[in-house]
């Protein structure tokens, strides 16, 4: 390639030598803030430029907490919140699905009857008519609503009808499918106590103990060697002592989840305590759908997608692959949520009402700093804005106020998060 | 096809890229009648022209966007059939086009790397894009992008340009595209881009840049090739032009009598 440079480009590529030596050089010292407190101006100023990332709503929660704290202490009393995630795991688990399908630009309003699905299939074959091992029904509700996450992307993508449409018609039809597969009027009870147990039971305060210090132990090992090998490498990495402190604040924020939970919340004779099985899987689907999202090609496709269609297109992204599993993989995780929601009722019923579960869904997403135009977006968002959902209905109803004001209280929660989003979104655009 | 007609007059050896006799019709419109143009390596070409002379077409002919309707290409020497960016892009062939084509949500690294990305382990190596990707907009002497790990939308109209050209020769390519690279920056972001074009021939890659903008073509440019209605009607080093000579080859076809359009204006004031 150099071998036709002539005499006179060289002369040339001397001189440019010269201009620019001085200039500031792409250095890790300039990417690395060297004190903390520079972490912190660095970080205030990211966030008046419109990058806050999930700073709106952890205060959010904290200024929920505070208000139903003063209305009523039993809000933050250990056994309210643990019910509380409890009762929230639904929205996360059902949410993290839909950030798939945000994050390309797209929505699915089917979600929340996909969920019940999922419900309807797990029931009806640990009924002693069919008699399936708990473990097959599970497989067997997942691989169920995530074909029809596969059928409707299909539609959505290689005929080009829109996902608003296609999926609107998901929830009106699998409404319909629900209410055949169980009957008028009918009402399932879940026999198995394994599947009962996904959100009903709990890990013993031990077990409880033994998972927080694996988790901990696990994302400390991994953050270490990771900044260690960028060092190595000469990247820039954070500083030891930020390492060290997220650490600490992980471990922090394992302990105190560990000590909530193994406070008895039994009632009278009856004691209670331990993790709620289902909060380590809201966790592993938190851990791997991140993992997918932040690690893999197909997780980046999603996010260039969301940012650029036609960027990624002339990148050589088959668009219509990545959308059609994107929609899969929504309506897999909202077959997860299905089956912890029936489990936690240890039924399923016509009265499921999945209208209302989805249009939650797509809060929890939005309220936790997803984005509704795509590209930005993550699964954790969902976990955040599920625990906002909880807590209002929670605290409303611990307040003894009517559902009409839960909705409205609601409604103009998602107003605010959504104004976040879409100042957010013009501070980017006027950027450049 | 001998090599006598087709030399660069102004480096004596095979031109990387030679167009002969390209045609384009749409419709009833006819977009090329019969091109010529030679792309040598280590040099900037400017192609300029009024709107509809035919530069985007001719590009994206040589892209593999369109299929030219009758001419050959050759490519290295070889005569080349570029039936779709695929084809370009294998050839060594990068189009940076006006929109850059970036996704915003994304970092520089992620940009760069968007479509092929690197893999260890069948998990995307971010060390090892994120090296490379450093290395290449420092061997550029791209140093006003400050932190490869910022994300696109935090970036000038000049940083996008250089990341989008970067992105374009990080692939082992030998002939660099530029769509209109100056149209949208202001006067300090303009210098760094044309720069960074300079820079980008200096190391021996081909360039051919369209542009509007004539101080940005004499500033840059080693050749120029002048197309006006579909017709090559000058071409040759840029030394043998100037502005008023360009004008009127823009706009009426012929400079002095010399409206050959394969042979380039002949130098009388260069």
């Amino acid at each position: 390639m150099g071998d036709r440079v002539t005499a006179s480009d060289e002369s040339r590529l001397e001189r440019d030598q010269e201009p620019g030596a001085d200039e500031g050089e792409m250095s890790a010292e300039f990417e690395q803030p060297r004190t903390f407190g520079e972490y912190v101006q660095r970080w205030w100023t990211q966030i008046r430029s419109g990058n806050s990332g999930v700073l709106p709503v952890v205060l959010g929660v904290i200024l929920i907490g505070i208000i139903f704290q003063t209305q009523n202490t039993k809000f933050l009393s250990a056994g309210n919140i643990i019910n509380l995630l409890v009762q929230g795991a639904v929205y996360m688990l059902i949410g993290m699905g839909e950030v798939f399908v945000l994050l390309l630009g797209e929505i699915d309003l089917s979600l929340g009857f996909v969920a019940g699905i999922g419900a309807v299939v797990v029931t009806e074959l640990v009924q002693p008519g069919w008699g399936w091992p708990w473990y097959a029904a599970i497989l067997a509700a997942l691989v169920v609503t995530a074909a029809i996450g596969a059928l409707q992307g299909t539609l959505i993508t290689r005929l080009r009808l829109p996902s608003f449409v296609v999926t609107l018609a998901g929830l009106l039809g699998w409404q319909g499918v629900m209410i055949l597969l169980l009957g008028e009027g009918g009402t399932i009870p879940i026999r198995d106590s394994v599947v009962n147990g996904i959100s009903n039971g709990t890990l013993s305060r031990g077990g409880s103990w033994l998972l927080m210090a694996v988790v901990v132990l696990v994302f400390a090992v991994v953050q270490v060697l990771q900044d260690g090998r960028r060092r190595a490498s000469g990247l820039s990495a954070p500083r030891r002592f930020m390492t060290y402190l997220q650490i600490a604040v992980v471990a922090v924020a394992g302990v105190g989840l560990v000590l909530i939970s193994n406070v008895d919340r039994g009632v009278g004779r009856f004691q209670l305590s331990g993790m709620p099985i289902v909060l380590p899987v809201v966790f592993g689907v938190l851990v791997l759908w991140s993992f997918i999202l932040g690690r893999t090609r197909f997780g980046r496709y999603i996010y260039a997608i969301g940012g650029s269609a036609e960027a990624a297109r002339r990148a050589g992204v088959n668009l219509a692959v990545i959308r059609t599993a994107a929609f899969t993989l929504g309506a897999l995780s909202a077959g997860i949520g299905g089956i912890v929601y029936a489990s936690r009722l240890r039924s399923i019923s016509t009265s499921f009402d999945g209208g209302t579960i989805v249009l939650y869904v797509v809060a929890t997403a939005v309220i936790g700093g997803t984005s509704l135009f795509g590209g930005r977006g993550h699964p954790l968002h969902a976990v955040l804005g599920g625990i906002v959902i909880a807590a209002i209905v929670n605290g409303m109803s611990l307040l003894g106020v009517s559902a009409a004001v839960q909705y409205i209280a609601t409604a103009i929660v998602l107003l605010a998060s959504i104004m976040v989003d879409v100042v957010v979104r013009r501070r980017g655009q006027t950027a450049h | 096809m001998t090599t006598s007609t087709a030399r660069s007059r102004s480096s004596g050896t095979e031109p990387l890229l030679r167009v002969r006799g390209v045609k384009k019709s749409f419709g009833r419109v006819d977009a090329l009648v019969g091109v010529d143009l030679d792309v040598p390596a280590a040099q900037v070409t400017a192609l300029v022209g009024d709107n509809g002379a035919g530069k985007s077409v001719l590009v994206k002919t040589i892209a593999g966007i369109h299929e030219p309707d009758a001419g050959e290409i050759y490519f290295e020497g070889e005569q080349v059939h570029i039936h779709s960016p695929r084809d370009s892009a294998r050839l060594g062939i990068e189009v940076v086009y006006q929109d850059l084509a970036l996704c915003d949500n994304l970092d520089v690294v992620q940009n760069m790397f968007l479509g092929r990305e690197a893999l260890s382990r069948g998990l995307l190596d971010e060390d090892a894009m994120e090296r490379a990707a450093r290395e290449t907009l420092a061997s550029l002497r791209v140093r006003t992008v400050r932190s490869v790990r910022l994300t696109v939308e935090n970036l000038s109209g000049g940083q996008r340009q250089s990341v989008a050209v970067a992105k374009a020769v990080m692939w082992n390519s030998k002939l660099v595209i530029l769509d209109e690279p100056t149209a949208a920056l202001g006067v300090a972001q303009t210098r760094q881009v044309l720069d960074l074009v300079r820079r980008l021939a200096d190391r021996g890659l081909a360039v051919i840049m369209i542009s509007h903008n004539l101080n940005d073509v004499f500033e840059v440019a080693d050749r120029l090739a002048v197309l006006r209605l579909g017709e090559m009607v000058g071409q040759g080093p840029a030394s043998e032009f100037d502005s008023r000579r360009v004008v009127e080859l823009m706009t009426t076809g012929r400079y002095s009598g010399d409206h050959d359009g394969e042979a380039p204006a002949a130098g009388k004031d260069g």
